[in-house]
């Protein structure tokens, strides 16, 4: 399952490596919020970090932009240690935090200037940096506006804004859609695919469609460990493994369902569609097919199901997984 | 790099309105305090005139004036650093700057900076009123200067003090009633213990300015005033240090 991850470590000082976490943790008092942690990514990739509330994705994010010091680990941006250079190593990191760091008593373009300034774009570089930022962002004409006076959509855009432009090779967003509206939300995913060219991007998200969208790898967090890190292609191998569709006119009882061989579970989606756990070795499509037929059951869909990352994310969530 | 900091945090103060009236209200209390010491001074001027080497307006009007602005700007400077660190993490931009590839060291700095620059606005002030004189009559200026400078080097060491505990907490309020502790305690000590050789006396802040208030630049003063800059400045930047090992403070 992890099979592309333990490839990347294994290269993990070649030079399209960008970011290589080692076994990192990370304690508060007697609470292990992060246990044990291994990611890595390569240039031009997005990964897309999920997880429920609470599951370690945020302090993660933390820990890969350097604000917070992991208790265990190491942690290395494009080659630097990023606890004894921290300096040298954040000089390749962008960062949109959970809540946007915004001066709320300066106007957008004092503020872009101000953190071009601070991840040392030269001086006479600033005004075309800022403009062109702000172009790629959809800040066209805000240049002028208090960020205390922008919604939040806008203040969001800002927070990406300062994330992305010095060009730095990890983009590291915690969340970054949020609180936009499902038009601003397209941009900015449109803006996060074009990032991709030649950099890496980490996202953590609670969407799932938008990893679908805009990742090539999925990691997701629970209870402070990766459960799952591996390609879209592979999730999608993986969750045809774990649940069918199924719609039938004249549904028997869940008992009825629930006796087909390889069928671990049943799930009532309405009157006449069911979502079937399945095992990962017997497919019991073709005895459904039989049965329903037998005994008229009249079945008229049956396929994977829909939201394949959605049930791959429930079943990994649910309860400690058996690894 | 220090500078932009520095130069960012100006423009913070100079954009809340806080920093305008602790301005004008010091500015009002000093005009005050000033335009007394002038009246006082024209009541003993015939009395003066009478004595050889009599102190003149610098000695009777300027040295009280700096000594009053000194005791003011003590209770004023916590509430204009006590936003320097605590509001940033009220406010969470202060990831901002731990994430940009400056140091710890550089972001204090420059946070300190900033608030020194903004307090040369009140010395200026205090000069300014005193420069006035000069349309009138002569002034010592070998004494204002000194003045200027023991003033200066004693709000450093109050800004010191302010951006330290603003460290300390993410209530701006809290770092300021901390740093207003810190130098009201220091300066009681120098008052509880008058004899100027009692150990009480190391520890006052406002003691370093009374040779700076008589006219005499002692360099024990000046260095003493750099070492506890410097002290301050090391225990904020080993607090935020600290920070991303532990977290933040609540």
């Amino acid at each position: 399952m992890n099979k592309r991850a333990s490839e990347g470590s294994a290269i993990g000082s070649s030079a399209q490596t960008t970011v290589h976490a080692r076994r990192i943790s990370r304690r508060f008092g007697a609470h292990l919020a992060v246990r044990e942690t291994d990611l890595t990514l390569c240039r031009g990739e997005v990964l897309g970090l999920l997880g429920p509330n609470g599951a370690g994705k945020t302090t993660t994010l933390q820990m890969l932009t350097g604000n917070l010091a992991p208790s265990a680990g190491s942690i290395s941006i494009c080659g630097i240690d990023l606890v004894a250079r921290p300096v040298a190593a954040k000089r390749h990191i962008g960062y949109l935090p959970e809540h946007p760091p915004l001066y709320r008593e300066l106007t957008v373009d004092e503020f872009l200037r101000l953190a071009a300034k601070l991840h040392g774009v030269a001086h006479a570089r600033l005004p075309a940096v800022v403009d062109s930022v702000k172009a790629r962002c959809g800040l066209g004409d805000t240049g002028k506006r208090l960020l205390g006076a922008l919604s939040k959509g806008y203040q969001q855009r800002v927070g990406i804004a300062q994330a992305i432009l010095h060009d730095p090779d990890v983009v590291v967003l915690d969340e970054p859609t949020v609180g936009l509206d499902p038009i601003q939300m397209r941009e900015i995913r449109g803006l996060i695919r074009a990032l991709r060219e030649d950099r890496s991007v980490i996202l953590s998200t609670h969407i799932l469609p938008e990893v679908e969208a805009v990742c090539d790898r999925v990691g997701i967090m629970h209870q402070g460990r990766v459960v799952f890190s591996d390609t879209i292609e592979a999730l999608d191998e993986l969750s045809r493994g774990l649940a069918l569709h199924v719609a039938l006119r004249n549904p028997p009882a869940q008992d009825a369902l629930a006796a087909v061989p390889g069928v671990t579970r049943v799930e009532a989606l309405g009157a006449h569609q069911f979502l079937l756990g399945r095992d990962a070795t017997a497919d019991p499509t073709e005895e459904i097919v039989q049965r329903s037929v037998a005994q008229a059951w009249g079945l008229y869909e049956i396929g994977p199901a829909r939201s394949r990352l959605e049930e791959v994310f429930v079943q990994l969530t649910r309860d400690e997984p058996a690894a | 790099m220090i500078f932009t900091l520095a130069g960012k945090e100006l423009r913070s103060l100079f954009a809340s309105a806080l920093a305008w009236i602790v301005l004008a209200v010091l500015q009002l209390i000093l005009a005050w305090v000033f335009l007394m010491r002038l009246d006082g001074f024209f009541e003993v001027q015939p009395r003066l005139a009478h004595l050889a080497n009599a102190p003149g307006a610098t000695e009777l009007v300027v040295a009280p004036l700096f000594s009053a602005a000194a005791v003011v700007l003590m209770m004023a400077t916590p509430l204009l650093g006590m936003r320097l660190i605590a509001e940033e993490r009220r406010n969470r931009t202060m990831t901002l700057l731990v994430s940009a590839p400056i140091s710890m060291t550089q972001i204090v700095l420059g946070k300190f900076l900033g608030l020194v620059a903004f307090l040369a606005v009140p010395i200026g002030l205090v000069a300014a009123m005193a420069l006035a004189l000069m349309a009138g009559g002569t002034l010592d200026l070998g004494l204002l200067a000194a003045n200027a400078l023991g003033l200066a080097l004693l709000l450093a060491t109050f800004a010191a003090v302010g951006v330290f505990t603003s460290s300390l907490t993410r209530q701006p309020i809290i770092a300021a009633v901390l740093a207003l502790g810190l130098l009201l305690a220091s300066w009681l000590a120098s008052l509880a213990n008058p004899d100027p050789n009692h150990v009480m006396q190391l520890v006052s802040i406002t003691r370093r300015f009374e040779s700076f208030n008589a006219g005499m630049v002692d360099s024990a003063d000046v260095a003493w005033h750099v070492l506890a800059i410097c002290m301050f400045i090391g225990l904020t930047i080993r607090q935020l240090d600290r920070e991303r090992l532990v977290g933040q403070p609540t």
